[in-house]
């Protein structure tokens, strides 16, 4: 036991673990997603069924759909372990906090981002997207949602202490989702017309790098001020 | 220069230190301000596409280059505050937020009223508009953020950590107008060079912009007393201070 755990170990152990729990409780999976399908749901409804209007909208619905069902799932990321009393110990761990922080992310994206990527065709479909626009859809959720993740990490540490932070949690992190929403839905939007869009989703390549720097260096530093 | 400095991370020295400040600031602002106004609202020339209504960007400009200000100010506190971890410093980070959310709304509300004649819409959802937005929404999540935890200290470090990551919007707004052709026009006054405006304009402008700058800084210090008394409320130099007020 003395010889000290490696860094990719580390990594490998927080996102097994994180991986196990989410297939135990599955609802927590599950659940942003059909929160999404039914907000998907409600616009036809509640804007008419007109096929025009519905490819108009289809990839700003999408997208504030996503945002909203990873702003739900959120709050899994480090609840539990806050109240079980994990958390402490991972920082009161050896390991670099970073390492840890970053598995849990990383194990976050692959339980709700990829199964929104996943499902993302089937509700473009049900919108009436231009055909032309769903590699740009594609892409853009691929790009984007590992951000949700990251920036979101960064708002779930510092409320993780918090009693009622729901709210709290969504008026810290929707600000920051914006420019992500705005350069997502812009690519679709020339996709559709066919513009090149590769301005749009290298800007967005730039922000997923820069959050995946220093997103998870917040996120430690949150989590050690709401632990405190 | 920590030499002299350092007297004043011991809350006592600073309230003294701000006390003193304050009446410096308070009437200097007034003064400038009862200038700056009158100038711009009674004598300055009337412009001849826009008449009269022009004259609200003498409130508009200052408060909407401040906030940005106001928010570099709060984010270089905490970083201060993080880095050399002087409490006094995020207390004077936590003082400066509502200030700056409220010149954002000023501005956003002064932007709408001389939009609507000159624009013909007072809202549009162009880069500088809608980042200039998310700046009061991240200048309301930090204020959310500090009322939410019971502990003061915790909650500036807390807080401390968003203005950290929301500067970032902070030259997006700077740069939208250069960056994105957006309905909202580029830079007036900072082209020194040349401004695009007339000299009887633009002094007027410059002599607000500083009573601007005064008045936040006098309402600073007083917000900034008002923190450290609220987190020294049980130390017996605050103690003190309160009999020697009630006596």
């Amino acid at each position: 036991m003395n010889q000290p755990t490696s860094y990719a170990q580390t990594f490998y152990n927080v996102f097994k673990r994180d991986m196990q729990v989410a297939v135990r409780n599955k609802g927590d999976v599950i659940n942003p997603l059909i929160f999404l399908i039914i907000v998907i749901t409600l616009f036809p409804l509640g804007i008419g069924p007109e096929t025009a209007v519905l490819t108009r909208i289809a990839p700003g619905i999408i997208w504030v759909a996503a945002l909203l069902a990873a702003l739900l799932s959120l709050e899994r990321l480090f609840k539990s372990d806050f109240v079980d009393g994990s958390l402490e110990q991972m920082l009161l761990s050896p390991q670099p906090l970073f390492i840890m922080v970053f598995a849990k992310i990383t194990a976050h994206w692959l339980l709700t981002g990829v199964p929104i990527i996943i499902i993302a065709p089937l509700l473009a479909m049900m919108l009436h997207m231009e055909q032309s626009a769903y590699p740009a859809l594609l892409i853009t959720l691929l790009l984007g949602t590992p951000i949700l993740s990251l920036i979101g990490a960064i708002g779930v540490a510092l409320t993780v202490g918090i009693k009622k932070g729901g709210v709290l949690l969504s008026l810290l992190i929707l600000p920051m989702y914006i420019p992500v929403l705005i350069f997502a839905t812009g690519a679709i939007e020339a996709a559709s017309v066919n513009v090149p869009y590769s301005g749009h989703v290298a800007i967005m390549a730039a922000l997923l790098i820069g959050a995946l720097t220093l997103a998870p260096l917040a996120t430690s530093a949150a989590l050690r001020v709401s632990t405190n | 220069m920590w030499k002299w400095l350092h007297p004043y991370a011991k809350p006592e020295r600073s309230y003294q230190l701000a006390s003193t400040l304050l009446p410096w600031f308070t009437i200097s602002s007034i003064i400038v301000l009862i200038i700056g106004v009158v100038w711009a609202l009674a004598f300055a020339p009337v412009d001849i596409y826009q008449k009269d209504y022009y004259r609200i960007i003498y409130i508009h400009v200052p408060a909407a280059t401040l906030s940005m200000s106001v928010y570099m100010a709060m984010a270089s506190a905490t970083f201060i505050g993080m880095v050399w971890q002087l409490k006094l410093s995020d207390a004077a980070a936590a003082a400066m937020a509502p200030i700056g959310a409220t010149l954002t709304t000023i501005a956003l509300v002064t932007g709408a009223i001389w939009g609507a004649p000159s624009w013909g819409t007072s809202w549009v959802w162009d880069a500088r508009l809608t980042s200039y937005l998310i700046l009061l929404f991240i200048y309301l999540g930090i204020i959310a953020l500090q009322n939410a935890f019971e502990d003061k200290v915790l909650a500036s470090r807390a807080a401390g950590i968003l203005t950290i990551v929301g500067a970032v919007n902070i030259p997006i707004i700077k740069y939208s107008v250069e960056w994105w052709n957006t309905l909202h026009q580029g830079a007036t006054i900072s082209k020194f060079e040349q401004p695009s405006m007339g000299d009887d304009m633009l002094y007027p402008l410059l002599i607000n912009l500083f009573g601007f700058a005064l008045m936040i800084a006098a309402l600073s210090i007083v917000r900034f007393r008002n923190e450290v008394l609220a987190r020294d409320s049980m130390r017996p130099w605050v103690k003190e201070l309160v009999a020697k007020e009630c006596k």
